[in-house]
């Protein structure tokens, strides 16, 4: 194995509160700014960087060694799925972590993080106190950051991914079928708000037939069965025509099955309210406890914006409820043809606890 | 909560300390009983172990010093009628004995209900066959073997399995006819020498290599199931996970890896039905996504104490209170106090545990680490760097590392073969390898140790090498200084490879600390808080990292805490009775208002319970991290004299350093440490002592036996193989000794003493105040003199002392402790012969013993030596300890049968791994209850003797006529044999291995199980023993039948148990005896 030889230069992290962080620059050089944010998932980088969701923002993994089993193979399937990966390529704008492995080991890589990340233009940040940047972003809520190389003389306001719909950055641009391995199968609507790969692959092995349509597509002049809203970035009281496209399928009582951007449009499209969490939950483990029941399941979740229960109409329940700060994990209409969780069932990257909810779905069709 | 009510619960303990049993049970045992106490259940516990926490005052409501077995258990069920039974909580004997009481209908007799997991849960568990079964239900993956009897079956299964394959020819001892094979061929030809050993052959999936992976899963009763961690072993599949380096959390495993046995996890502990805690060991392939499972622990274990040490996660607390019916959303999480106990702990460092051997303390052992476990404890360290937690985990091990570098050199004759067959030092061979220039992929090849684990020691080699190109602190930049102590490089690493070997240690350490705390080069204190930030927590559990920025804590600088510096790693002579010790002066902290402090690392604890204390520092106790610790909190004081010799060992230092130490000054615990200081003032005092001298040539070795005659004790300065001390009776074994095993020069002198023989050995331990001695125990030994103090059998208070012997002791002991100025615990050591007494050591610091007296005498001696060094005035206790209507003896636990190979005779160095104490209305009694605990069992009817020389088979005689009237068949060896018919005593002739064609060969008997208890006492105490009583005790060892070496506890094992029928032993708990 070839030690990698970095070049060590130094950079900063500098939140927009004034304080900074010194370490030292790996991935690709340069300067990069946007929405810091924390994880605290002990796995699952490859996933993490391209899932859509993190777009606009910069990650800092909690857990201090990342890096160790390498990158895999961008493999990509019949279909145009990619295997390994989320999506098509890294979303986050910058990696900031504790320690990073110059060396990694693992069969199914093929290249490390550092390559990756220069290969696909993101910068990280490596040899900071992610733990007292957690602690910072935890007590004052998400900010806006840059992380600055070393001789880079950057300027000027931040970027701020909230102010943008990040949706239609991350959503597909026209409209993609996925044809199903049986015949008759049902016709499922992917609404595309930044879907990971996972959910596509998790319903193509369920027998359906999946058309997937960028965020704001009209799809209800198609014919189909089940409705689909699957996660994204950015805050949800941009899409107005998204929303506007789920009322339409309600009243066509179609079902639907939404998760986390999902989740919060199919509550926006029944008229509740969506706000901002001070710092999101982002890990892969959030404990959620099925309404009106004693059964929990360990999440992996992944966003800044909550429904506000309070705003439900009396049609709708909550499903599910986080059971660390009781915010709303879920949510259902009294008829059960629609509900969606606010965690990942899908998982890539976390537990599999959740897998069920697919399932239920598929029921409904 | 379900409606599960419970009135009275016993808990069942696991008994003494031994290899792969150990402090960890006292942690779960204790938490458990914490939280039934909680729900204000009644709680009984039968624990023999009296050193342990759990049974201590106020830990269970009634506390039974009693056997682990179906007899006393159902005897005490009787007795207590408890509605409730934790079988979870004490290792494998507890759960065994559950087990066997299930099975025997006692529980259902009584209508004791079992917590947790049900019993037939465990047993699906615990039997291999039902085991597999099981598993293949829900199409998990187990290792299996398949049986067959010809060539072609093994090739057709070979097959179906997938090559490699090991083949195990099966009924053959020591692995004959087995090993690998790669294709058909290979197998072919292995196959027919098999077969030539046996008719039957195991074909077995080698998996030789694989990764080690565990979880620890919790499910509670509404089938709601978490797993709180998982780890991966740094050595691959071959080496017991007790043996080998552990990280948590698994450091090689991708997301899917992770994930993928995750949910294994949790099938597999739903389907078989886990009501509690449970943990499931993976091997997984390091080439593929294939796993087989390995084993499933259905009960609390070591790995589960180290998870929860890892995460925070209080686990065996959590398994109780679901036994009770709760469900996990119902509890808490413990350091957050905000959130529920249903979530997974997201860690932001990592832990490394790294095992302790002792093996040098055994004869005859194999160094070789492998299948079985050796190690007798282990340490955690955490870092945020997987080099800083090994580094600093390296030194906690407390074998003289001082890191992966700057060790003294280590001689490895065949670096190849060391890498390919493990052994004790395999993590410094390793370390060896890189600097003779191995790659980190020739290691792996020889190792199968995952690159990225090498990958990560040689960042330290490199960091090493850069640091020794300098030559003076000058030289270094801050650059690297940083990155050196962010790799776990202690200021005494960094000086060493700097100044290698031209300054003394205690100058360059000293120097490097001030140089890197004027460049602000210092750690900082990180909380661990299950959440790695993501929620605030006011917890207490802490580490000192020297990767990161900033400190969680704040600290008030209010001079209103004490540091309590804990024992460390589990050792042969430092165990559980040290984290009593402890445990109790944090305690008494408290209690008198000041906040308690502790330091220590090892994860087998009750003192690194987070909630025992108001700070826990989960770190190293070196001089420079206690010192580290010391500028951070600015305590009242520190006290050293309750955690054993580690403590002990950094006071001087410490004082000089200005630390504020609690109780006896630094310089009077250097007064008694130092045999030169120590021997003067004995001398000044008018207190004899066995003659003694340090010694530099042989001649002057000569001429001082001379002087004093044979038997010497002999204790050499440098080691070079076997033993460190040694008895030696005659000039060939003491100049055989001399040259094997030791190196007599100006460098290494050896301290030769006077032994004396037939003498008795009797131990004081007390508490005084500024030298005025305030309580005090004397205890004797029931072994003569030459047994280690840590090996004998101990009885308090003594039966068979002359009044006046006492007297003299008392004397003399006050007479050191005025001396010395006394302030908190202490000990000696006399010899006495008739009334003539001489003093054999003195420690300044709480003993071994301290647990024992101050349980037996319901005195607690730590409590009031903590009140004193914190300056309180006591009144002596009343109770005089000779008025007690009862006995207690202390009885040692071996662990030999763990330690192939090993000669399981005792000596002068200590070779037990535990010790229980019992208590009983007289001697018999007593001695036949903590017998009874440490493994023996009363002989059904046949005893194999081989008594030793005349003296001795003159000593065992009467015992021999006892066995004889209580109706025992006697079985002797030759001499013995003549022996026991010229003075009346019928006995059978059984002939030594030595002699082959004789017939009944002792060995013979002993493998047929035909002997039900070997009395085999050595000829002398020299390591040449004699290759037929070695072969004999370690049958006995071998085959599991009860041994007894020594001449004087043979006698009083055999009196105890034919004068005392079992059925007629009292059944009494604790405070029926000392209220």
């Amino acid at each position: 194995m070839v030690y990698l030889q970095l070049s060590m230069k130094r950079a900063t992290l500098i939140l927009e509160n004034g304080l900074s962080f010194e370490g030292y620059s790996f991935g690709y050089e340069a300067s990069t700014d946007g929405e810091v944010v924390f994880s605290t998932a002990m796995v699952g980088y490859p996933e993490s960087l391209t899932d859509p969701s993190f777009s606009g923002q910069l990650l800092c993994v909690t857990f201090p060694l990342v890096g160790n089993y390498g990158v895999p193979e961008d493999r990509i399937d019949p279909v145009g799925l990619h295997l390994n990966y989320e999506s098509e390529g890294i979303h986050v704008r910058g990696v900031i972590i504790s320690d990073y492995s110059f060396n990694y080991s693992h069969w199914s890589a093929v290249k490390s993080l550092d390559q990756w990340l220069k290969d696909e233009k993101v910068p990280g940040l490596f040899g900071i106190d992610t733990r007292e940047l957690t602690k910072i972003l935890r007590d004052s809520g998400s900010m806006l950051g840059r992380i600055v190389i070393e001789g880079d003389n950057v300027e000027g306001p931040m970027y701020n991914p909230n102010l943008d719909n990040q949706l239609a950055l991350v959503s597909c641009k026209e409209v993609i079928h996925y044809p199903s391995s049986k015949p008759n199968a049902k016709k499922v609507v992917l609404a595309d708000y930044g879907v990971k790969h996972n959910i596509i692959r998790h319903l193509l092995n369920r027998g359906v037939e999946i058309i997937r349509v960028p965020w704001d597509y009209d799809y209800n002049q198609l014919d189909y069965d089940g409705l689909f809203l699957s996660n994204g970035p950015g805050n949800p009281a941009y899409c107005d025509d998204a929303v506007h496209h789920i009322r339409r399928a309600i009243e066509m009582n179609k079902p639907i099955f939404g998760i986390c951007m999902g989740n919060q449009l199919l509550a926006r499209a029944a008229g509740a309210q969506t706000y901002k969490l001070k710092y999101g939950h982002r890990s892969h483990n959030q404990p959620v406890r099925l309404v009106g029941s004693n059964k929990c399941f360990i999440t992996s979740q992944n966003h800044g914006f909550a429904i506000d229960e309070s705003t439900l109409s009396k049609d709708w329940d909550p499903l599910f409820i986080n059971m660390n700060d009781g915010t709303n994990e879920g949510i259902r209409h009294k008829s059960g043809r629609f509900y969606s969780a606010q965690f990942h069932p899908e998982a890539a990257s976390g537990p599999t606890d959740t897998e069920f909810l697919f399932d239920d779905f598929l029921n409904l069709l | 909560m379900l409606d599960l009510k419970f009135k009275k619960v016993l808990l069942l303990g696991s008994g003494a300390l031994k290899i792969g049993e150990a402090g960890e049970f006292d942690y779960s045992g204790s938490q458990a009983l914490k939280a039934m106490r909680e729900e204000g259940i009644y709680t009984v516990l039968i624990n023999p172990n009296i050193a342990t926490v759990q049974t201590s005052e106020g830990v269970a409501d009634k506390i039974y010093f009693l056997p682990v077995t179906p007899h006393f258990v159902e005897e005490v069920i009787k007795k207590e009628r408890p509605d409730g039974i934790l079988l979870a909580f004490g290792g494998q004997t507890a759960l065994n004995c559950g087990v066997s009481l299930y099975r025997a209908g006692i529980l259902d007799k009584y209508n004791v209900r079992v917590l947790g997991t049900p019993v037939q849960a465990i047993i699906d568990t615990e039997d291999r066959e039902l085991f597999v079964k099981k598993l293949d239900e829900i199409n998990v993956k187990t290792i299996k073997s398949v049986a067959v009897e010809s060539l072609e079956d093994a090739l057709k299964a070979a097959n179906e399995l997938g090559y490699p394959v090991i083949l195990r020819a099966a009924y053959a001892l020591g692995g004959l006819g087995s090993g690998f094979c790669n294709d058909d061929q290979e197998l072919t030809a292995l196959a027919e020498k098999s077969f030539s050993y046996s008719p039957q052959v195991l074909v077995e999936k080698s998996l030789k290599g694989w990764k080690e992976i565990e979880y620890e899963v919790v499910r509670d009763a509404y089938d709601n199931c978490i797993t709180v961690c998982n780890m991966e072993n740094f050595d691959p599949l071959g080496i017991h996970t007790g043996e080998s380096i552990v990280v948590s959390p698994s450091q090689t495993l991708t997301n899917a890896e992770f994930h993928m046995l995750r949910e294994l996890a949790i099938r597999i502990v739903r389907h078989i039905g886990i009501v509690g805690e449970c943990n499931v060991q993976y091997a997984f392939d390091p080439e593929s996504d294939d796993y087989r499972v390995i084993e499933v622990n259905a009960r609390l274990s070591r790995s589960s104490a180290l998870a929860s040490k890892a995460t925070g996660y209080p686990l065996a607390f959590v398994a109780a209170k679901l036994g009770l019916g709760y469900g996990l959303f119902e509890l808490q999480n413990s350091v957050t106090k905000t959130t529920p106990a249903y979530f997974e702990p997201a860690l932001d460092y990592v832990v490394c545990k790294i095992p302790r051997w002792d093996l040098t303390k055994f004869q005859g052992v194999s160094r070789e680490i492998g299948s079985s476990m050796k190690s007798v404890g282990e340490v955690m360290a955490i870092g945020r760097t997987f080099e800083e937690a090994l580094q600093k985990g390296l030194r906690m091990i407390g074998q003289g590392a001082h890191g992966f570098t700057a060790n003294k050199e280590i001689v490895v004759p065949d670096i190849d073969k060391a890498l390919r067959e493990p052994t004790d030092k395999r993590i410094f061979v390793i370390s060896k390898a890189f600097q003779q220039g191995y790659t980190v992929e020739e290691i792996h090849e020889l190792t199968k140790i995952d690159r990225w684990f090498l990958e990560k020691l040689y960042n330290i080699i490199r960091t090493a090498k850069e640091l020794t190109a300098l030559s003076s602190l000058d030289e270094l930049n801050i650059e690297l200084l940083r990155r050196a102590k962010s790799q776990g490089f202690s200021d005494f690493q960094i000086g060493r490879h700097i100044y290698k070997d031209a300054i003394d240690p205690e100058e360059y350490v000293k120097q490097v600390r001030e140089f890197r705390k004027s460049l602000g080069v210092v750690p900082v204190v990180k909380q661990i808080d299950t959440l790695a930030a993501e929620f605030p927590a006011q917890t207490n559990y802490l580490y000192l990292t020297y990767n990161g920025s900033a400190s969680d804590v704040q600290y008030t600088g209010d001079r209103r805490s004490v540091i309590v510096l804990g024992s460390g790693a589990y050792r042969i002579g430092s165990s559980v009775e040290f984290d009593w010790c402890s445990v109790n002066a944090l305690q008494t902290i408290k209690e008198r208002g000041w906040r308690g402090v502790m330091i220590n690392y090892n994860p087998e604890t009750v003192s690194t319970d987070y909630d025992i204390c108001d700070r826990l520092y989960f770190d190293e106790l070196t001089y420079e991290r206690v010192m580290d610790i010391y500028d951070l909190e600015q305590p009242h004081g520190m006290i050293v004299s309750v955690g054993g010799q580690i403590p002990n060992n950094l006071a001087i230092r410490l004082d000089e350093a200005g630390v504020p130490l609690l109780g006896t000054a630094a310089r009077f615990i250097d007064n008694a440490e130092d045999r030169h200081k120590f021997s003067s003032m004995l001398d000044r005092l008018g207190i004899d002592q066995p003659r003694w001298k340090e010694l530099s040539s042989l001649e002057d070795v000569n001429e001082f036996v001379h002087q004093v005659g044979y038997p010497v004790l002999v204790r050499p300065s440098y080691v070079l193989s076997g033993a460190a001390m040694n008895v030696c009776s005659n000039d060939s074994e003491l100049h055989e000794f001399l040259n094997l095993a030791a190196n007599v020069s100006k460098k290494h002198p050896v301290v030769v003493s006077e032994f004396i023989q037939n003498a008795k050995e009797i131990e004081l331990d007390a508490v005084a105040d500024r030298g005025e001695v305030i309580a005090y125990a004397i205890s004797e030994h029931i072994e003569f003199a030459g047994v280690h103090s840590g090996d004998a059998t101990i009885q308090f208070p003594p039966q068979k002392l002359y009044v006046e012997t006492a007297r003299r002791i008392k004397k003399i002991a006050r007479k050191i402790a005025g001396e010395l100025q006394i302030s908190g615990p202490f000990n000696i050591q006399f010899l006495a012969k008739e009334n003539d007494i001489k003093v054999i050591e003195c420690n300044l610091r709480a003993s071994r013993s301290f647990p024992f007296v101050s349980k037996v005498l319901k005195i607690n001696f730590i409590s009031l030596a903590t009140r004193i060094m914190l300056g309180e005035r006591i009144n002596p206790p009343h109770k005089s300890a000779f008025d007690l209507d009862y006995v207690g003896v202390k009885a040692s636990q071996f662990s030999f049968s763990r330690l192939q190979k090993a000669d399981p005779v005792l000596g002068v160095d200590m070779a037990s791994t535990g010790e229980v104490g019992c208590i009983g209305d007289d001697s018999n009694e007593a001695i036949l209850k903590a017998m009874l605990s440490v493994g023996y069992s009363i002989p059904e009817k046949n005893i194999l003797i081989s008594s030793g020389d005349s003296r001795k088979k003159a000593e065992l005689l009467t015992a021999c006529k006892l066995l004889k009237d209580k109706g025992y068949q006697l079985f002797a060896t030759g001499g013995s044999h003549q022996y026991l018919i010229d003075n009346g005593i019928p006995a059978t002739r059984v002939y030594w291995p030595s002699e082959p064609e004789q017939y009944p060969q002792a060995l013979q008997m002993i493998h047929d199980k035909e002997i039900h208890l070997v009395i085999n006492i050595p000829k002398n105490l020299t390591q040449v023993e004699l290759e037929n009583g070695y072969k004999i005790r370690r049958a006995a060892v071998d085959f599991n039948i009860p041994l007894v070496t020594n001449t004087r506890l043979a006698t009083a094992f055999i009196t105890a148990f034919c004068n005392l029928p079992i059925d007629q032993m009292e059944i009494k708990s604790w405070d029926e005896y000392t209220s």
